[in-house]
């Protein structure tokens, strides 16, 4: 019976032999995203930046410009007005205004009673949100703290499970995606807030899970094939646990693919930082976990691995 | 790895009837589920439900503050009392400070603040500057005190207003966590959680006019004050001149309630028995004399003491609106903050915006649970099917341990559950993946499915172990909707290994018996 198929059954691409290339593209990728980071910055939400914002639905389709400037003289500082889904629905952010919480709290009022004078009853505050700036810049350091200890955490349980070696592979991985999601974000100016952490540090789980699921494969073909060199058993490794990877990124794929679409507006920064995770978490456990593995030489049980960087790929064996 | 002991099938059988039960509570609402059933659902957050969220923290520096503020008067009283000479007294950040004239005085002036307080440190150098400051235990211990009674005082004012199932929450040091469901606009909460409501009565200084006291000259002892609500014929608050002695203190009183005099808005009081006795005595001794009632610094009102009031009780009467003197009653029922609160972060989702989430998330769940099984069926054929069983075992699993523990399911979470779908065929993907492998290497079916659920297993676990760590990692960064999250994906890992390794296997055992397959249709 022959079925539909991702990946052809056996592969033997030489994945070792192009490592430069990809070496040099992600290289590239990281050094853009931290160029970018320092350029564009990110647009961090109320999260981190402390302000206000307020989700309202109006009545009818939104009048943005009208509502730009009856809020702009309230003289509140900046204010961001953007559609929210649908036409009628409105994400309003303001700056973090100078003072305490009281100063936040009479922002909020005003803001509610200018627009409850031009846009009447019909309104519908859908959502108001304020951070205050204490909370926000601890935030940032529980955002970094989390995503630096997980990465950590990967590092000592791979090391246990796997060798240091192993470990080091993972954790550039883990850097990478880090970095390049980061990127990313500040690219596309998408708001930054702390959902977008949390994607950062499933990305890294997910990631890693990735990573080790190759890892567990060139563990073993490290004991299998003892007179191997080691670009072959890499390269071997990969293509064994290709059909797997490519799978499994398909399945995550397709869940994220219909929270993205339907799961609403709230999550979609959430689901898009997620659904490009994925995308990287993949690329970076074969183009990157692996082929490092050859620069920081995991012990093979028989002999050391000749490092010539062209490796064929061993044939298989039962 | 495929032959399963009859206690082990019966095992897995237990596991998911338990989990189709609790988790079908679920289908009904709140208070439609037939009584056999059991109670427990999974609780929605304010972010799906609608509601508020507030975050306080105590301004435990006003506490300190005040404390110095006492200490400083009360080592003055003690220094005057005893004649012994010094300049300079006031604080100096978080100590008092002052400097003794006479350097003969040192020894005993330590022993004299030693016994005004026992919660204090007393530190001199030689040429006689005296730091007298609070251990560091009695300033960790008040603030416990101080974090213990604020949320005492927030819940009861809360209660006051009737919220229904509000949670209150000690977090981290100083930091009070309010979730209120259903509160669409937490205006008049916050307003009433933004008091201190510290009341106290105090006798008017009529030995100076307002002018007088307004150029500066304030009789020592006195203060000038503003009213609450009152206005004079400039526009301006209306002030008064105030003695700073408290007569009778506002924590004496058992009870408020709202009421009408004379068709006008009051509030009507009743002290305890010191209360009613304090309040007797100095309504009998200043006979005539007006009695300012102050909160938090302000001035309610200050009617003139017609005659002694012996029996307790007594009237407010500012120029309050029926809403005004409904919450003051109620701050004055539920009693005075320890120290001012500051609202730090405010979270408030509309039912509307919550409903939405819910439809919008039930409706991404359902499309991604159908495309992936289609997906799994398409690439595994008769292992897609297993798989897919599994998969749906996996979600009823996933909802009866989130109701069992009553959970909190937020919208993150529900993006949790649907990633965690996306996911969880990992563990079957690994293993038929597996299979194909040692099919391809020329083994018999049954050797081969034996072989991929052996080999496979490493991985599974080192996979979702890590997957599990950073679970934990957001379990620790989160505030609620993040936490939320982490659990409903950590609870997913655990129970999608579960069902990969166990329902999958059990159904393919099951089949590969029966049905003894030439080759494995995979």
């Amino acid at each position: 019976m022959k079925r539909f198929r991702l990946i052809p059954d056996e592969t033997s691409i030489n994945f070792v032999r192009r490592r430069f290339v990809f070496f040099a593209f992600s290289v590239v990728l990281a050094i853009a995203s931290i160029g970018l980071y320092f350029a564009n910055g990110l647009n961090f939400g109320i999260d981190f930046a402390g302000g206000i914002m307020i989700e309202v639905g109006t009545p009818g389709p939104a009048n943005l410009a009208g509502m730009r400037s009856s809020l702009g003289q309230l003289g509140l500082g900046e204010v961001q007005l953007q559609e929210f889904g649908a036409p009628d629905d409105v994400l309003i952010r303001v700056e973090r205004q100078p003072g305490g919480a009281e100063a936040q709290n009479a922002a909020v009022q005003l803001i509610r009673q200018s627009l409850g004078d031009s846009l009447g009853d019909g309104i519908e505050y859908r959502r108001v949100e304020f951070v205050g700036p204490k909370v926000g810049g601890e935030l940032i350091k529980a955002g970094i703290m989390a995503v630096l200890a997980s990465v950590l955490a990967m590092l000592i349980y791979i090391w246990f499970r796997f060798e240091l070696p192993f470990g080091i592979g993972a954790v550039i991985a883990l850097i990478h995606d880090v970095l390049v999601t980061i990127g990313m974000f500040a690219l596309v100016g998408l708001e930054f807030n702390l959902s977008i952490v949390a994607a950062l540090l499933l990305i890294v789980g997910y990631s890693m899970n990735d990573t080790v699921v190759v890892y567990d494969r060139v563990r073993e073909n490290l004991r299998k094939y003892k007179s191997r060199t080691l670009p072959e058993i890499l390269n071997r490794s990969v293509n064994d646990t290709l059909s797997r990877t490519v799978m499994t990124s398909a399945t995550t794929l397709l869940a994220l693919l219909a929270l993205f679409i339907f799961g609403g507006e709230v999550i979609r920064g959430f689901s898009f930082a997620m659904i490009w995770g994925i995308l990287v978490g993949t690329y970076s456990s074969i183009f990157i976990a692996t082929p490092v593995l050859l620069y920081l030489k995991p012990r093979q049980s028989g002999g050391a691995g000749k490092i010539d960087g062209g490796g064929g790929i061993p044939a298989k064996g039962g | 790895m495929l032959r399963f002991q009859p206690w082990k099938i019966a095992l897995v059988a237990l596991v998911c009837a338990v989990g189709v039960l609790f988790a079908l509570p679920n289908l009904f609402g709140r208070d439609n589920a037939p009584g056999w059933l059991p109670g427990s659902q999974i609780n929605l957050g304010l972010d799906l439900q609608g509601g508020s969220h507030l975050l306080l923290e105590v301004d435990f520096n006003a506490l300190l503050r005040e404390r110095l503020q006492a200490l400083v008067d009360e080592t003055r009283i003690a220094l005057r009392e005893e004649r012994i000479g010094y300049s300079g007294l006031g604080t100096q950040g978080d100590a008092v400070g002052f400097r003794l004239i006479d350097l003969a005085n040192v020894s005993r002036v330590t022993g004299l603040l030693a016994e005004l307080d026992p919660e204090i440190e007393v530190e001199s150098d030689e040429v006689g500057n005296f730091t007298v400051a609070m251990t560091e235990d009695a300033i960790e211990q008040r603030l416990r005190l101080a974090v213990e009674q604020s949320i005492e005082i927030v819940r009861r004012r809360i209660d006051e207003t009737g919220t229904r199932e509000p949670t209150i929450q000690r977090q981290g040091e100083d930091r009070i966590m309010v979730q209120l469901p259903g509160v669409e606009d937490p205006e008049r909460i916050k307003a009433l959680l933004g008091k201190t409501a510290k009341m106290s009565f105090h006798l008017v200084d009529e030995t100076v006019s307002l002018s007088e006291a307004r150029q500066g000259r304030v009789p020592p002892g006195s203060a000038l004050l503003e009213s609450d609500s009152e206005i004079d014929s400039a526009g301006n608050p209306r002030q008064y001149v105030v003695r700073k002695r408290v007569v009778v203190s506002g924590d004496t009183l058992v009870d408020a309630q709202p009421t009408f005099q004379d068709n006008e808005p009051v509030v009507s009081f009743r002290f305890d028995s010191t209360g009613t006795k304090r309040f007797g005595d100095v309504t009998q001794d200043n006979t005539g004399q007006m009695l300012a009632i102050l909160l938090d610094g302000k001035v309610i009102s200050a009617p003139v003491i017609r005659e002694p009031i012996l029996g307790g009780t007594g009237i407010i009467s500012g120029s309050f609106t029926v809403e005004a003197a409904n919450d003051l009653a109620l701050l004055l029922r539920a009693g005075a903050l320890p120290a001012p609160l500051t609202i730090l972060e405010e979270r408030t989702v509309g039912p509307d915006l919550g409903a939405d989430s819910i439809r919008a998330g039930k409706i991404a769940s359902v499309i991604g649970l159908v495309t992936v099984i289609v997906f799994m069926m398409l690439y595994y054929g008769l292992f897609g099917i297993f798989s897919a069983c599994a998969l749906v075992t996996n979600l009823v699993l996933l909802l009866g341990v989130l109701s069992l523990f009553q959970a909190t399911l937020t919208l993150p979470g529900i993006a949790g559950i649907v990633l965690t779908l996306g996911m969880a065929v990992d563990a079957n993907v690994l293993i038929f993946e597996r299979i194909r492998e040692e099919v391809r290497s020329g083994k018999t079916p049954i050797a081969a499915m034996d072989a991929g659920y052996k080999r496979a297993f490493s991985a599974i676990i080192d996979a979702n172990i890590t997957t599990l760590i950073a679970a934990v990692m957001l379990f620790n960064l989160g505030s609620g909707p993040v936490k939320g999250f982490a659990v409903t994906l950590g609870i997913g890992i655990i129970t999608s290994v579960f069902t990969a390794m166990m329902v999958t296997r059990l159904l393919s055992a099951i089949w590969l018996r029966r049905a003894r397959p030439k080759e494995l249709p995979i």
